[in-house]
């Protein structure tokens, strides 16, 4: 508990500092621009939590996110209907978890392991898949998709069906909801206790009758279909998707999002709440740094140095209760 | 007399709820092999872990060539001449022997870097390894690709490297094969030549008769007898680790005598790296069947068979006369086999989550409705439990890791209670349990029994395996060496098959 207000304590003073940086950056256009990456953002770290808190690891969410983006454009290019095409990217997603979970359960490789492949063959495949792909190409070879697709977009990403605009953070909207199903999952079902007891203990999960490999796919197939929807949304949310940066280190801030939120690496650990809040913080770093006008080069040192400190102080903060405990 | 090599006088020690050692008294010639033996607990491993400055005794002396010592730690003793070779064995397997014989005081040219002189370490490797019996090309092999036997005698000779004066060996043989075993025989004979003192600790009485010089008994942490060269025999040694009367500890109230038919029959089992003979025995209704043992005989293993985590690869199970494939824990629990573990800190419980927590887990496919687990059926279950089986505990919040070690138990009993066992397996089931919780589980096991519920309780606490068993069927090397009931039912007659002795009726077991 304490966990989750030392992170909302972190996610409100960053949005003071958002405040305090510039003028327009307090204006609702904006908080809705950062509110949708937070959706973005906070949908992989569901997925990454899940696994995390099974005592697991997956380093190949950001490919996945590519390749789901990508194949999106590409099924559409070839006259697959939008509206068939966003379930058989997530499926490709589920398939994608499914060989992670079985080579980690079946073969007994380490998750870091197996993933860390995955990172690398998935930013393949979405090479191969194609280079560039783009609404407005879809649009072009078949006119016909242009009407759904602009529904589409404005349903998942907020964004106008007439001129484009961003009317509201419709990712966000789709980040709570999902973070309600996880939450209902974790919280609720058998699932969740299951998911925990296996990341805290896997022999005395095993001994208590819960069938753990079993469990472990079923967190690798969750995360992979939420990364292949995270592509999708990726590519309505963009003028155009490269298959050789799009999504680039995202699994490290599903983690990072994860671990803020409270999540140890170590397992058993983590609340839906906490993974909502721990994936808001990353977005109003991103914005603060371009509103300052400073480069935007220097992103990547401030939310390495922020979040430096964030660890340090929340470690502090559980030794101290733990000597008056 | 001449002045022992080691002298160890009113050794006492205690830990948290046990008195492993009260008093005890040993002297080591030089050169002598003294063999130390005892039931599992009677405190031989604390005695030698003191030696060889593992532990500090609470009180006694330890006289090392009429010199007191008192090591503050292993680096002292191997310094002082007095070293231990552990049951599992010390090495690093994954560097050459060599390595290892120097591990931590390796050969080097001297100066800042400490540089390692290769040639000198493997020159004296090879004079180390001749002393053991192995030969020089072995000096460059990784240890994990050696067979036990040779490991053992690696272990053996880096003590030789530190100038051993006083060898402790702790079940040295348990992993070893004859001809290996025979080996170590010789090496120890060698070592005897050569003014070395050996303790030697073992189970298995027939190597005690062959290999020692002198036998000190341990009963309950206190002197039992000694016995000279001439009268090790296999009987006198027993008769000296046995040998006390039951407290009246033991309730027998609800179960009415025998037990009815047969619940749980494992026929024929062979499990996967097990043993070459296959077990059979049955459980039933009514009864506490107890298997006894000593310490890897096998009795965990079967368990875990039975209950699968072991994949079996011969032979099966009959529940209630009906076959049984069992090839998870999950199919075992929903059979209604339930396993109170060994290790319930490893395989009991998810020590960081709370008490209420691991009495839901394995019941949570009955709490569970559309709209996920039922608070009030949860609620329900963790006060049930609870205040039937008296855990004290603050509430169902409390992480189950903070409880005593007599509530860790009760939560694992609730957790399974709560599922209601036809047949209720307990590996060690008051282990580490404090007095006054140990006779509320026994009370508990007894009324178990007297409901029907078939109790398989692996033990190896005699008295708890006298007072509880209605049957005892006794282990040894992986093999059902015998079953005992009734005035056969005898502490003396458990020992003589789980040595390897003769069993009741006479035969060879």
């Amino acid at each position: 508990m304490t966990r989750i207000f030392g992170v909302l304590g972190l996610v409100l003073v960053l949005y003071g500092a958002l405040f305090a940086s510039h003028d327009k950056a307090g204006e609702v256009g904006n908080l809705i621009d950062v509110a949708n990456y937070q959706g973005q953002y906070g949908i992989i770290t569901l997925g990454a939590a899940l696994i995390i808190i099974t005592g697991g690891i997956d380093l190949s969410i950001g490919s996945v996110v590519a390749c789901g983006a990508v194949l999106f454009g590409v099924l559409m290019n070839r006259g697959v209907h939008p509206y068939l095409a966003v379930p058989v990217v997530v499926l490709f997603g589920a398939c994608v978890g499914l060989v992670n979970g079985l080579l980690i359960t079946r073969l007994r490789l380490q998750s870091f392991l197996v993933t860390l492949c995955g990172m690398f063959i998935f930013r393949g495949v979405a090479r191969l898949l194609g280079d560039t792909v783009s609404m407005s190409r879809v649009a072009q070879a078949h006119p016909e998709f242009d009407g759904a697709l602009r529904n589409i977009r404005y349903l998942l990403v907020g964004k106008s069906p007439t001129d484009g605009e961003l009317l509201f953070p419709a990712q966000f909207v789709l980040l709570l909801v999902l973070a309600a199903v996880v939450g209902f999952f974790l919280h609720r079902t058998a699932y969740g206790r299951y998911w925990y007891a296996i990341g805290h203990s896997e022999l005395a999960a095993k001994y208590a009758g819960v069938n753990v490999d079993r469990h472990r796919v079923v967190v690798y197939v969750a995360c992979s279909s939420l990364a292949a929807l995270v592509g999708v949304l990726l590519f309505l949310n963009s003028p155009s998707v490269q298959s050789d940066n799009a999504g680039l280190g995202w699994e490290l801030y599903a983690i990072l999002g994860a671990v803020l939120g409270g999540c140890s690496l170590k397992g058993g650990e983590g609340t839906a709440v906490g993974m909502v809040l721990g994936a808001m913080v990353l977005p109003i770093i991103e914005s603060i740094v371009n509103f300052r006008g400073d480069k935007s080069d220097v992103i990547p040192a401030v939310v390495g140095v922020t979040l430096l400190i964030g660890t340090v102080v929340d470690e502090l903060i559980r030794r101290r209760s733990r000597v008056h405990r | 007399m001449p002045t022992p090599r080691l002298a160890i006088t009113s050794a006492r020690k205690q830990f948290p709820g046990v008195l492993a050692l009260d008093g005890v008294s040993l002297t080591l010639a030089p050169g002598e092999v003294l063999a130390v033996v005892g039931e599992n607990g009677a405190g031989k491993s604390t005695l030698m872990k003191i030696v060889a400055g593992v532990y500090t005794p609470d009180a006694g002396e330890v006289l090392l060539n009429g010199e007191l010592i008192r090591f503050p730690g292993p680096a002292e003793a191997i310094a002082a001449g007095v070293t231990l070779i552990h049951q599992e064995l010390n090495l690093a397997e994954n560097l050459t022997v060599t390595d290892n014989l120097f591990l931590g005081r390796e050969l080097t040219r001297g100066g800042v870097l400490r540089t390692l002189d290769r040639r000198a370490m493997s020159e004296r490797a090879v004079a180390l390894l001749a002393r053991v019996g192995l030969s020089e090309d072995r000096a460059n092999v990784r240890v994990e690709g050696l067979p036990p036997g040779e490991k053992q005698l690696v272990e053996i000779a880096r003590a030789l490297g530190t100038q051993v004066r006083v060898l402790i060996m702790d079940e040295p043989t348990s992993s070893l094969t004859q001809k290996e075993t025979e080996q170590l025989y010789k090496v120890i004979d060698a070592l005897k030549a050569d003014d070395v003192s050996v303790l030697y600790i073992s189970h298995r009485l027939a190597e005690v008769k062959r290999v020692a010089d002198r036998v000190t008994v341990l009963r309950d942490g206190k002197n039992a007898g000694e016995l000279a060269k001439t009268e090790i025999t296999h009987d006198n040694m027993v008769r000296l680790m046995v040998g006390r009367d039951l407290k009246q500890f033991y309730p027998k109230v609800h179960r009415t005598g025998t037990g009815g038919a047969a619940v749980l029959s494992v026929r024929d089992v062979r499990y996967a790296r097990g043993p070459e003979t296959p077990a059979s025995f049955e459980v039933r209704a009514g009864e506490i069947l107890g298997m006894a043992g000593l310490v890897g005989a096998g009795r965990t293993e079967l368990s875990e068979a039975v209950f699968g985590v072991r994949a079996l690869v011969a032979g099966g199970l009959l529940l209630n006369n009906e076959s049984l494939r069992v090839r998870s824990p999950r199919d075992a629990i929903n059979a209604g086999i339930l396993l109170v573990p060994e290790d319930r800190r490893l395989h009991g419980l998810v020590l960081p989550e709370s008490v209420g927590f691991n009495l839901s887990l394995p019941n949570l496919d009955r709490l569970t409705s559309l709209f996920g687990v039922k608070r009030r059926g949860e609620a329900d279950l963790h006060s049930t439990w609870i205040s039937r089986l008296r855990v004290k505990t603050p509430s169902a919040a409390q992480p189950v890791g903070l409880l005593s070690g007599g509530n860790q138990q009760k939560v694992v009993y609730g957790k399974w209670l709560a599922r209601g066992p036809k047949v209720l397996i307990l590996d060690e089931p008051t282990r580490g349990v404090d007095v006054g919780a140990k006779a509320e589980i026994y009370a508990l096991i007894d009324e178990l029994a007297g409901k029907g519920v078939a109790v398989w309780m692996i033990t190896s606490d005699m008295e708890e395996l006298l007072g509880m068993s209605d049957r005892v069927v006794v282990m040894h090397e992986g093999r059902v060496a015998g079953e005992l009931a009734g005035t056969k039912l005898t502490e003396e007659n458990v020992m003589r098959l789980a040595t390897g002795g003769w069993n009741a009726e006479g035969e060879k077991g």
